[in-house]
């Protein structure tokens, strides 16, 4: 939950500073976990800087994202060395088992997919990572498996 | 600034020590080709046509951003300059659809006529068509995303110029667009319909929307009795359509046109611009005498009107309630002039010619309607009559001058000089003196209120009242007024506000080249027809005299506010 006092702090720390805008939305998305409609109105009255330019950076850096993200983020890497290695036929097997495309989100809010360009560990690839935590060489026949793992996480983290 | 010397095509030419490669040239007569650049609004060296090779720099340069230097060796015109710049239209082209034949802008494009002067014979690059659809939800403007070649010419003007940033642009890469913010309609959110956009889009990536079918329809129709009113600013630039010069007075042959289309009445907004005056007039007045709220502000422009709605909802009662000449004009002709002629005003259809895509919103609001019917039913641009008249096969400039229709086609030069920045607070002040002081205002001119000037301040003696005046146009430039007034850092009892830099002249729907030195031929038109015109105020228009006498009694009367004013809503900054 947004701690709201928090949140009306920082719009009114940074009131008609323009060039604080990228460092607001990232606090913003930190805050809200997104950057929904409402959200951006709020920062482009307090910053003073048009709507259409908040969404235009928004837009532009792919690390914002304007729809809610799963409980947990698996970033697949589509990077030259991960692609020949097999990243398609992994990204295929996330989407039929996960019912899902990249930028989506699972309907239960547990994971929200992406693909990324080069995660900087090409020899170990096809790479994909899951939050912090990073999956060398995977093989479509893994994925289940470890996508079981962060629902059962999940799962006893609730029950705790 | 000091200045340096370098050779442009082994021409020397001096030039201050911060000029651009570009302006440097064009200054020496040389031509470079651009597309995205746009003189002090947008160079960004984005489009790289404008590619030239200065001697000793490791790869060619943008012109447009390119600075000068001492010694510098310039050539525009090598075989690896001229190549590299077609390999950079071709790119730009090979995902543009090729559609000229059916453009709107076909024969007035800019990079259509690139084309042509690179002597494109062939486009070897066929890339993939951006899948964004065409926006139509604006009433004013469509915008088609496929025919945008980026150049965020548009963006510039939206933001630098008019404030308002209603477009930007949004995503990356192939998938980048010009959109509102999360890509809305344009007609949901705060744009003000102005067009500006449109005039300086190279393409018809926006334009305005087009309803000359609606009129053609009209016309054939033997039920109707078709009106047409004229606005000031179209009879100084509908000739350019025509190959004739910015600000040149066509008026008689604009009515002559006019009536060769069909229409069975020719009427000029000017009538009604008088009209204002003394509707205008005597409200300002009335707001002096009786304390009323100050400064009056005026109201004929619908983009400002727009704007002021979403951005400075505070001073919304500061605006004069009086409607603009177009829609006074529209409420008249469907009562008024239908009792005078004996017609039924559901017969009746108006058409306006605007040099303004902003009446076409102003048109369709819902309180336009106080004649019992949609006051305007149709509000054309100045370009959209252009392309009517070459469809019906119209020689513009051949045709015998003719004169407007009575009684609604009677006015004066004060009426005319709407179309200027400064115009309607001069012809509200050869009324309002008249009025007050009782004495002959002689010579007519104010000319504090006249030119480019962003921002106009004047003041002027009433009877011992110092009246302190501002004048600006463009939105930009209004908003700096507003937060002057807001702030209370000045003090004024009148201010004019147009949408548009120059007036109604540099309207959104003008024929496209509007430029400044286009704007200001323009307004030299303007007040050359003014000075033709052998009434100048417009309390001495016989047919604004006959229209009290006859239906409206008096300024400001019962029938008046029923008729000519309106009210404002706030709109929300988004």
């Amino acid at each position: 939950m947004v701690d709201s006092k928090e949140w009306e702090e920082l719009l009114a720390r940074h009131r008609d500073q323009p060039a604080a805008l990228i460092q607001v939305l990232h606090r913003a998305q930190e805050m809200h976990g997104y950057l929904p409609r409402e959200v951006l109105k709020e920062i482009s009255a307090a910053l003073n800087v048009p709507l259409s330019k908040v969404y235009g950076v928004v837009s532009f850096y792919s690390f914002f994202t304007t729809s809610p993200k799963g409980r947990h983020q698996i970033s697949l890497c589509k990077g030259t060395a991960c692609y020949v290695r097999g990243t398609n036929q992994l990204l295929d097997q996330l989407e039929r088992e996960l019912g899902l495309k990249p930028g989506e989100t699972t309907a239960d809010g547990e994971f929200s997919l992406s693909v990324v360009r080069c995660l900087g560990a090409c020899g170990l690839g096809p790479v994909m990572m899951i939050d912090d935590d990073v999956y060398a060489r995977v093989v479509p026949e893994r994925l289940a498996q470890i996508l079981d793992n962060y629902r059962l996480a999940g799962r006893q983290a609730k029950g705790a | 600034m000091s200045s340096v010397n370098l050779t442009i095509d082994g021409k020397p030419v001096q030039a201050e020590a911060d000029a651009t490669i570009l302006e440097t040239a064009r200054r020496a007569g040389i031509k470079i080709p651009t597309l995205c650049y746009l003189e002090e609004l947008n160079v960004i060296g984005a489009c790289r046509l404008c590619l030239v090779r200065v001697e000793g720099a490791r790869a060619l340069q943008p012109a447009c951003v390119a600075r000068v230097a001492e010694g510098m060796v310039v050539r525009t015109n090598t075989p690896d300059v001229l190549q590299a710049r077609r390999l950079n239209l071709e790119l730009i082209l090979s995902n543009h659809p090729r559609e000229c034949l059916t453009c709107p802008r076909n024969n007035n494009c800019e990079l259509q006529q690139l084309a042509a002067d690179f002597g494109l014979e062939e486009i070897r690059f066929e890339g993939e068509i951006t899948p964004y659809p065409v926006d139509d939800s604006s009433p004013a403007l469509v915008r088609d995303p496929r025919k945008c070649v980026l150049c965020r010419r548009c963006v510039a003007v939206c933001e630098q110029v008019q404030g308002v940033s209603a477009i930007s642009v949004q995503e990356r890469g192939f998938n980048t667009i010009v959109a509102p913010a999360f890509l809305d309609p344009l007609g949901s959110v705060a744009c003000v319909n102005c067009g500006q956009c449109a005039l300086v889009c190279p393409t018809a990536a926006i334009h305005e929307k087009d309803q000359t079918a609606a009129v053609w329809a009209a016309l054939a129709d033997p039920q109707k009795h078709v009106v047409v009113q004229t606005a000031p600013a179209v009879r100084v630039s509908i000739g350019e359509m025509f190959g004739l010069k910015p600000g040149e007075v066509v008026t008689g042959k604009l009515v002559a046109a006019l009536r060769h289309l069909g229409f069975d009445r020719v009427f000029d907004t000017d009538f009604s611009a008088d009209l204002t005056i003394m509707e205008e007039g005597s409200e300002l007045l009335s707001r002096l005498k009786e304390g009323g709220r100050l400064p009056l502000i005026t109201s004929c422009s619908p983009g400002w009107i727009k704007f002021i709605e979403h951005f400075y909802p505070a001073l919304l009662s500061n605006l004069s309630t009086c409607k603009s000449p177009q829609q006074m004009f529209g409420a008249l002709a469907k009562t008024y002039y239908a009792q005078k002629a004996g017609i039924d005003p559901a017969d009746i259809f108006v058409v306006s010619i605007m040099p303004c895509t902003a009446k076409k919103f102003e048109a369709g609001r819902p309180e336009m309607n106080s004649s019992g019917y949609q006051d305007v039913d149709v509000v054309l641009t100045t370009r959209e009559l252009g392309k009517m008249l070459k469809q019906a096969g119209v020689d513009f400039d051949s045709l015998s001058e003719e004169e407007y229709d009575d009684p609604l086609g009677i006015s004066t030069g004060a009426g005319v000089i709407f179309g200027a920045t400064g115009g309607v607070m001069e012809a509200a002040l050869r009324t309002a003196y008249e009025l007050v002081t009782g004495e002959t205002l002689e010579p007519v001119d104010f000319t504090a209120v006249r030119g480019m000037a962003g921002v106009k301040e004047a003041a002027v003696n009433l009877n011992g009242t110092e009246l302190k005046l501002a004048v600006a146009h463009g939105l930009g430039n209004a908003r700096k007024v507003l937060d002057a007034v807001s702030s209370g850092e000045k003090t004024f009892h009148f201010i004019e506000i147009m949408c548009c830099p120059g007036g109604c002249i540099g309207g959104g729907g003008q024929p496209i080249p509007t430029n400044t030195e286009i704007r200001a031929k323009r307004i030299a038109g303007i007040y050359r027809a003014d000075r033709e015109m052998p009434r100048r105020k417009s309390h001495e228009n016989p047919a604004v005299q006959a229209l009290y006498k006859e239906f409206l009694e008096q300024p400001l009367g019962y029938k008046s506010h029923e008729l000519l004013h309106t009210h404002y809503e706030p709109r929300g900054q988004f």
